[in-house]
């Protein structure tokens, strides 16, 4: 076998695909045939490194340089300085954004310093098309582990010992999950793989999914081992192509080594996967609808009780869990659950993969440790606030979670914190606010999300959350009343007591969260019709500044509505009660008297003959 | 890209193919702590090039994978000892990097033996007369 001396790991995850990384693969090869130097460097597309803000990454190794948005022109460059004269190429290095120096390797990077990657252990660092490579990494160890040497019963025990709870948002213990649905007798069982990923902003499993699918693959058939299973499913939604092409050339590789299939690892056990596409509803995330949408109904939820294990897909008992959840399940087998259960908190085990999205500097893929406060999510990893911004609040948890603020950054991060807090860990998506984003604003995007996801199953999703939204929209309007705030808080309170499934349970918690912790945007909205922030388009006021208009005219002429009065060579006068925001006054102002404040002007007309 | 299609039976077999492909990564397990690994720098430049260095660095590739020693070779740019090309700088883990001329396969497989396993020093070592600044 060659051994080579350098290997270029290109980034192949959806982020930095779409911005070119395949072009930059292919020219790195022909750069590198052109060379002529296959036998000695290899160049390899792995899965994501996390980093996405930079993509796309290249990252050569053995000496760990690590280089940030590579566009397709770069690979000479690379090729010919760095891998022919062992010169980094300096321009396409990480530079600090503290020190404003270049960072050589990725050890060395703020970045990467406080992480710890188990789920995403293989990301970025395998050929996720490869399975050889998986192997190299110990992938189907533990599947051969348990189904040779451990019964179903002691594998149980095994992750319910390590502490893992589900990674998809409600965080219920995975091994009593599986236990179970063992003990539910029935001809058939099944195992379900959640990869309806649906927050916004959050692409957790979808890079799992891309950078390491054996993990995944592996984790199902243990869980069938454990559960007596023999087939399993994988409900992904068909807007994540490269995940699907990615999984069905995993299971397609997995086949054909044995281990899916007949007879594994030469015991009686036997397990197959097959894709099942969802067309992309957010409820369908949750683990009846979603079980609905495989057997071909409707995605709407039903009641529990009967849960999925008793009875799921197709009327048999299934085993619902999510992409994060089932990555874990190999290491904890091959590193024992004693290993798992030391990192963590002491309710919450492991670590969790975060999506770092919003006015963060370094927005992307984080794995951290249960128990890291916020303030080193933010500050270290993330690198602090765009723009040397305030921070004001983050978004945990999607659509279903809160916000956190300032007061909540030095609180150690795990199940039961966030919750007390207001908010929920959700599936992992994280976005951050800083001082110019309204919080009426927010609660209002998630609630119009919501309003577009409710399945219309049951009367307090479908009409409330409307209603919400509807007051949420006159609130940011300027047109809410003390009243609508009482409204708000009722009504969240009903919505959530009375749905049907976890969508409707949860989905007020943006409106709630906001309003404990920012009150007083939501009165300043209401009674000073101001938004701070300057985001609420209606609670803007063009004013015309008395010292810089001349009395043209121009402005009196251009407006649509006659919102402007005054006469020649005296200043003019907008009334705030005509104005409709069109903005064309300010277009047309050559003297820029005219400007846009976020205070509600409460100044009287020049009169004629003051 | 497979190259094991005959299928794996036991959990023995799956071992026995994770040893096979495993060279074929462990530059990458390998470069997460360079610092604890001997550290092999083969100068390329054209002056090393024209000396024989490709031949050398394969040599230093090729042994110290075949005599189990944890190593990471890689190449660099002209040290500026034309003279004395092709030259290899070589870090010890914990030691400061010596630099030897004049390497061929000879001379490596002594570097090899005596240097880097039982750091016994060896002719041939270049002193280091200058300073660089940290990059």
């Amino acid at each position: 076998m060659s051994q080579f001396k350098m290997h270029l790991l290109v980034c192949a995850g959806t982020g930095c695909h779409s911005s070119q990384s395949d072009l930059v693969y292919e020219m790195l090869r022909d750069e590198v045939d052109r060379k002529r130097l296959e036998g000695e460097v290899q160049i390899i597309r792995t899965g994501c490194f996390g980093f996405c803000e930079k993509g796309p990454i290249v990252k050569v190794l053995p000496d760990n340089t690590f280089y940030t948005q590579v566009k397709p022109s770069d690979a000479r460059e690379i090729i010919d300085e760095h891998v022919i004269k062992g010169r980094r190429v300096e321009r396409l290095l990480y530079l600090d954004p503290e020190t404003e120096e270049h960072v050589l390797d990725s050890k060395h990077m703020g970045f990467y310093k406080k992480q710890l990657r188990i789920a995403l252990r293989n990301c970025g660092t395998i050929d996720p098309e490869n399975i050889d490579e998986s192997i190299a990494r110990n992938a189907y160890q533990a599947l051969g582990k348990a189904i040779t040497e451990m019964s179903p019963q002691e594998t149980i025990d095994l992750i319910k010992r390590s502490g893992l709870r589900g990674r998809g948002g409600a965080g219920f213990p995975t091994g009593l999950k599986w236990e179970i649905a063992s003990r539910n007798q029935a001809d058939r069982k099944y195992v379900v793989c959640n990869a309806d990923e649906g927050d916004p902003g959050a692409f957790m499993d979808r890079s799992i999914l891309e950078g390491d699918p054996h993990s995944v693959l592996e984790a199902m058939a243990i869980c069938g081992y454990c559960i007596g299973a023999t087939k399993g499913l994988i409900y992904i939604r068909a807007e994540y192509p490269l995940a699907i092409r990615r999984l069905k050339v995993a299971i397609a590789q997995a086949r054909e080594y044995g281990l899916l299939g007949e007879q594994i690892f030469g015991t009686s056990f036997s397990f197959d996967i097959s894709l099942k596409y969802g067309a992309g509803a957010f409820v369908c995330g949750e683990e009846t609808a979603l079980i609905h949408s495989m057997e071909g109904k409707r995605g709407e939820p039903a009641n529990k009780p009967p849960f999925p294990a008793q009875s799921g897909y197709l009327g048999k008992p299934t085993n619902v869990n999510n992409v994060e959840t089932l990555a874990n399940i190999p290491v904890i087998i091959l590193k024992g659950a004693e290993w798992f259960s030391s990192i963590g908190t002491e309710k919450s085990k492991g670590t969790k993969v975060f999506a770092l999205a919003g006015k963060i500097n370094n927005v992307g893929l984080i794995e951290v440790p249960m128990g890291i406060t916020l303030r080193e999510i933010i500050y270290e990893i993330g690198g602090g606030i765009k723009n040397n911004k305030k921070f004001k609040a983050v978004q945990t948890g999607g659509p279903s979670g809160g916000c956190l603020t300032e007061k909540h950054l030095d609180t150690p991060i795990d199940y039961e914190s966030l919750t007390a807090a207001g908010s929920m860990m959700g599936s992992g998506g994280m976005i951050v606010l800083d001082e110019d984003d309204c919080m009426v604003s927010v609660a209002k995007f998630y609630l119009d999300f919501i309003v577009e996801e409710s399945c219309g199953k049951c009367a307090p999703c479908r009409i409330g959350n409307k209603r919400l939204f509807e007051t949420l929209e006159r609130i940011c309007n300027g047109k809410g009343t003390e009243e609508d705030l009482e409204k708000l808080k009722n009504l969240s309170n009903v919505i959530k007591d009375t749905s049907l499934c976890g969508l409707g349970q949860t989905s007020p918690n943006p409106v709630l969260s906001t309003l404990s912790n920012f009150y007083d945007e939501y009165k300043e909205h209401v009674f000073d019709k101001k938004c701070r922030s300057g985001r609420c388009q209606n609670l803007l006021y063009y004013v015309i500044d008395d010292e810089d208009c001349v009395g043209c005219m121009a402005c009196v002429r251009v407006c649509p509505v006659n919102a402007i009065t005054g006469a020649k060579k005296q200043t003019h006068y907008i009334h705030q009660d005509k104005c409709i925001k069109c903005g064309a006054c300010m277009e047309k102002c050559q003297f820029d008297a005219i400007s846009l404040l976020n205070d509600y002007p409460r100044l009287s007309p020049v009169t004629a003959d003051a | 890209m497979m190259e094991h299609t005959t299928g794996i039976k036991t959990l023995a077999d799956l071992k026995r193919i994770q040893e096979e492909v495993r060279a074929r990564i462990s530059l990458r397990d390998k470069a997460e702590n360079p610092e604890s690994l001997v550290q092999v720098k083969v100068a390329m430049a054209t002056c090393g090039i024209a000396s024989g260095a490709k031949e050398v660095m394969e040599f230093f590739a090729l042994e110290l994978d075949k005599r189990g020693i944890d190593a990471v070779v890689t190449q660099t740019g002209c040290m500026g000892y034309c003279f004395a090309e092709p030259t290899v700088e070589i870090t010890l883990p914990g030691h400061d990097p010596m630099v030897f001329g004049y390497v061929n396969p000879k001379k490596a497989d002594e570097i090899i033996e005596r240097y880097i396993k039982n750091g016994e020093l060896v002719d041939g070592i270049i002193p280091q007369n200058y300073n660089t600044i940290e990059s």
